[in-house]
C-alpha cells in the first residue's frame, strides 16, 4: 500500500465519522445546489450547450501545439514575454528569476490553481519572499497553513468561528462571528499590499487563441487590483487552457460560472492580452506568461481519457460526489480532489501512487452527468483501475481468483466447500471484526450475509413430487 | 535540472513541449462528448448570428424587453440602475449622490459624459488616463466611468482599458458609477463579444472586464458579503 493511499484511508475513516464536518459540508453545498439548479433551468438549451463547450474543448485540446502557438505569438506581438515550464521545478525556476530580476519584496497572489500544483508559495516563502494570497477563501486557509480545501470554495469547510479565530490570532483583530466584518479585516489588511507589492501573480481560467488572452473570472475583485496596481504581472496557466476563439468566452463564462458558484455570471470576468499599451496609463510595465506542462502531455498521450484534459475547474464533479461530500476537500491528499483530481492525478503524479483514488467512487455517474464539458469522469476511474492492475498485477487478488475458478470448476470440491461454509460460519462470530477475521476488511463495518441452510437445487429436489 | 540560459529560462522547452504534444496528437481521441453533435450554426437568427445565443438564457430582442431585464438582473445583483431622461436628470442624480455620500474626492478620466459631470461636481479628481499615483487613487470616494456597452442578458457593464480610464479606476474606489447611454444597451453576451470584434481589432485594449454587481464573496459560510476587494457599490446611470 503506498502512503498516500494510507494516508487516505485514515483520514476518510476518521471524516466519515466526523458528523459535524458533513453538516458543513452539505450546509453549504445545499446551498450551491439551489442556486445552480436555478440558474442552469434558465439556459434555453443546457443539454445542447454542454454538447457544444465539449466540442469546442475537443478542437482546442486536439490541435493544442497550432492553438498554443497562435495564443503565444498573439501575446509576443504585444509586449509580452512568454516563458515555456516543461515541470512544476522549471516554473518555479522562472518565477524565482523574475523576481530577482525586478529585484521583488512582496509578491500578491491572485488564486490559481496551477500554484498550488507546483507548490510556489512554499518556494517563495523559503527564498525569503512574502507571499500575500489575496482570495478571501484562500488568504484564510493560507493563514491556517493548510492546503485549499476545495478548487472554487477553499475555506468551505470553516466556520465563522474558525475563521475569526485564526484572524484574532495572526491578524490581532477582534473576535466577531459575522461575515461582513470578518470580510471586512482582511479587505483592510489586504487592500495596501495591492498598493506596495512588487509583482502580481495570477492564474488564468482561459487562454484565447485567436486573440492572445488570458481570461480571469473572480467575484471579489482581488485578481483585477492584482492585475492593475503592481508593476510586474505574472500568470501561471495549465497548457490545456486554450479556447481557439475569443466569442467561445460567451459561452464558457456563463457555464463556469452556472456550475461553479450557481451565479449566472460571476462579478468580474476579465481578459487581459499584454503589459500597459502605449495610450494607456496603468497597468503593469512589464508582463509575463507561463506555459505549464508538468505531465499534461502524459495525459495527452492517452486518448481514451485525453478529454480530462478540457476539464475548466468549475468544481461542479466535487460537488455532487458522495466521496467529497462525505470524506471531504483534504482527505485525497492532491491539489485537485473529487472526480476529476480522482482521474487527473494518477496521470500527474503516478498510478501506482494515486490508483487508489480510482476506488473512492461509488461509480454512480453524477459527476460525468454534471460536468459542463462532458468529460467522461466515471468511466476514467473504471480505466484507471484497469491500467492500474493491468500495469502490476496484485499478487493476492490473482491467487484468490485462481482458488475461485479451482472450486467452482469442480462439483464436488464446491459441494464440500459448501457445506464447510455452512458448518463454521457460526464460529465466525467468534473472531468478526478482530484482528483473526480473515473476512476484516468486510466486516468490520457491514454484515456477512448468512449461507442459506439449503442450496437451491436441494430445495427443488425436495419439493418434487415422489413417484 | 539542466542549466539554461541566464536569460530568459528555458528555451529549449517551448520545442519540447511542441514536440510531446505532437507526438501526443498523433492518436486520435474518440467523438468529443456522448450526445450527438451540435451544429455551431444558429437556426434561428441565420448565419451573420451566433450560434450560442440559441443556449443561452433568453435574453430580449426590444428595447424594452431589454431594458425590463437589465433592470431586475441589476436588482437582483444589488446593483442601482437608473434609466434618466435628460442630461439634467443625470446631473441632478451626479449631485445627490456627492451630497448622500459626503464626496470630497473623485476618480476619473476623459469622456464625452464623465467631462460633463466633472464640471458639474466641482470637486478635486484624479483623473486616470494621465499618469497618477495608486495611492492617490485610493483616497477618492468615488471612480465615475464611461463603458462599452450594457448587457441585458447578465447585467453586466462592459469596460476596457480604454473607455473605462485604465484598469484601476472601476475597481479601487469603494463606489463605482457607470454613465451609459441607451444605446449602449445589447441584447447579449455574444452580442457584447460581436461589439468587442467589431470596435477594436487589430490592438484590444490589453484590458477587459465584464462587471457584473459590485465586487462580492460568499468565502464564509457561503454567506453573500459585498464589497470583498472592489467596490461595495456599483451604480449604473443610463441616459
Amino acid at each position: 500500500m503506498s502512503a498516500p493511499s494510507g494516508q487516505f484511508k485514515t483520514q476518510a475513516r476518521q471524516l466519515s465519522a466526523d458528523l459535524r464536518h458533513r453538516s458543513i459540508i452539505q450546509t453549504a453545498l445545499g446551498k450551491y445546489e439551489a442556486v445552480r439548479d436555478k440558474t442552469r433551468d434558465a439556459f434555453q438549451d443546457w443539454q445542447a450547450a454542454r454538447q457544444a463547450a465539449a466540442q469546442i474543448k475537443w478542437d482546442a485540446v486536439n490541435h493544442l501545439d497550432q492553438y498554443l502557438l497562435q495564443f503565444v505569438s498573439n501575446l509576443e506581438t504585444r509586449g509580452t514575454k512568454v516563458h515555456w515550464a516543461s515541470t512544476g521545478d522549471q516554473a518555479k525556476e522562472i518565477i524565482l528569476r523574475i523576481i530577482a530580476d525586478k529585484k521583488a519584496k512582496c509578491i500578491v497572489k491572485s488564486k490559481a490553481m496551477t500554484s498550488e500544483e507546483v507548490h510556489l508559495n512554499e518556494a517563495l516563502a523559503h527564498a525569503g519572499f512574502e507571499v500575500v494570497e489575496s482570495d478571501l477563501g484562500e488568504f484564510i486557509v493560507q493563514l491556517r497553513r493548510e492546503a485549499p480545501y476545495h478548487i472554487v470554495f477553499p475555506a468551505m469547510h470553516l466556520t465563522r468561528g474558525e475563521i475569526s479565530d485564526v484572524f484574532a490570532r495572526e491578524l490581532g483583530s477582534a473576535p466577531t462571528d459575522n461575515p461582513e466584518e470578518l470580510t471586512m479585516i482582511a479587505r483592510r489588511v489586504l487592500r495596501h499590499k495591492y498598493i506596495e507589492a512588487d509583482i502580481g501573480f495570477t492564474g488564468a481560467n482561459f487562454a484565447v487563441a485567436e486573440t492572445g488572452m488570458i481570461s480571469i473570472t473572480e467575484n471579489e475583485g482581488n485578481a483585477r487590483l492584482t492585475a492593475a496596481l503592481p508593476p510586474t504581472m505574472v500568470t501561471l496557466l495549465g497548457i490545456e487552457k486554450i479556447l481557439p476563439r475569443f466569442e467561445d468566452l460567451a459561452l464558457f463564462l456563463p457555464m463556469l460560472a452556472t456550475m461553479g458558484t450557481g451565479q449566472p455570471l460571476t462579478c468580474y470576468n476579465s481578459f487581459y492580452s499584454g503589459p500597459r499599451q502605449p495610450g494607456e496609463s496603468d497597468g503593469p510595465t512589464e508582463y509575463h506568461v507561463i506555459l505549464l506542462d508538468n505531465r499534461r502531455t502524459v495525459l495527452l498521450a492517452d486518448p481514451e481519457q485525453r478529454d480530462a484534459l478540457h476539464c475548466i475547474r468549475c468544481g461542479a464533479c466535487l460537488n455532487v460526489c458522495p466521496i467529497f461530500k462525505n470524506v471531504g476537500g483534504h482527505t485525497y491528499g492532491t491539489t485537485y480532489s473529487g472526480p476529476i483530481g480522482s482521474v487527473l492525478t494518477p496521470h500527474l503524479r503516478g498510478l501506482q501512487d494515486w490508483k487508489h483514488l480510482s476506488y473512492a467512487s461509488s461509480l454512480c455517474g453524477a459527476c460525468t452527468q454534471t460536468c459542463p464539458v462532458k468529460i467522461d469522469l466515471h468511466h476514467h476511474l473504471l480505466q484507471n483501475r484497469r491500467n492500474a492492475s493491468r500495469q502490476k498485477p496484485s499478487f493476492g487478488e490473482r491467487l484468490a481468483y485462481r482458488f475461485f475458478a479451482f472450486v467452482v470448476n469442480r462439483p464436488a470440491v464446491y459441494r464440500l466447500a459448501k457445506q464447510l461454509g455452512r458448518c463454521l460460519q457460526p464460529l465466525h462470530t467468534l473472531v468478526k471484526g478482530g484482528p483473526l477475521d480473515p473476512a476484516r476488511a468486510w466486516t468490520r463495518t457491514r454484515e456477512l450475509p448468512r449461507i442459506a441452510p439449503k442450496t437451491f437445487k436441494e430445495y427443488w429436489r425436495e419439493r418434487q413430487p415422489r413417484v | 535540472m539542466q542549466p539554461a540560459n541566464q536569460h530568459s529560462g528555458f528555451e529549449g522547452e517551448k520545442e519540447k513541449i511542441l514536440g510531446r504534444i505532437r507526438e501526443a496528437l498523433r492518436t486520435e481521441a474518440p467523438h468529443p462528448g456522448h450526445g450527438p453533435a451540435v451544429d455551431r450554426q444558429d437556426e434561428k437568427h441565420g448565419p451573420q448570428s451566433s450560434p450560442i445565443r440559441q443556449w443561452l438564457p433568453f435574453a430580449g430582442e426590444t428595447f424594452s424587453e431589454k431594458l425590463e431585464l437589465f433592470k431586475s438582473n441589476a436588482t437582483m445583483l444589488r446593483a442601482q440602475f437608473a434609466l434618466l431622461e435628460s442630461k439634467d436628470e443625470l446631473l441632478a442624480r451626479i449631485q445627490s449622490l456627492r451630497e448622500e455620500e459626503r464626496w470630497t474626492k473623485v476618480g476619473s478620466h476623459s469622456g464625452q459624459l464623465t467631462d460633463l459631470v466633472c464640471r458639474e461636481l466641482k470637486l478635486p479628481i484624479c483623473r486616470t488616463d494621465q499618469p497618477y499615483q495608486a495611492a492617490d487613487l485610493e483616497t477618492c470616494n468615488v471612480g465615475i466611468t464611461e463603458c462599452d456597452a450594457l448587457i441585458a442578458q447578465t447585467g453586466s457593464v462592459l469596460v476596457t482599458s480604454r473607455s473605462a480610464g485604465g484598469r484601476a479606476l472601476s475597481i479601487l474606489p469603494p463606489h463605482h458609477v457607470v454613465l451609459a447611454r441607451r444605446d449602449q444597451l445589447l441584447r447579449d453576451l455574444p452580442e457584447g463579444f460581436e461589439l468587442l470584434k467589431r470596435s477594436y481589432p487589430p490592438s484590444y485594449p490589453s484590458f477587459i472586464s465584464f462587471i457584473t454587481g459590485p465586487s462580492r464573496t460568499g468565502d464564509i459560510e457561503r454567506i453573500l458579503v459585498l464589497g470583498a476587494h472592489g467596490p461595495k457599490k456599483l451604480t449604473i446611470l443610463c441616459v
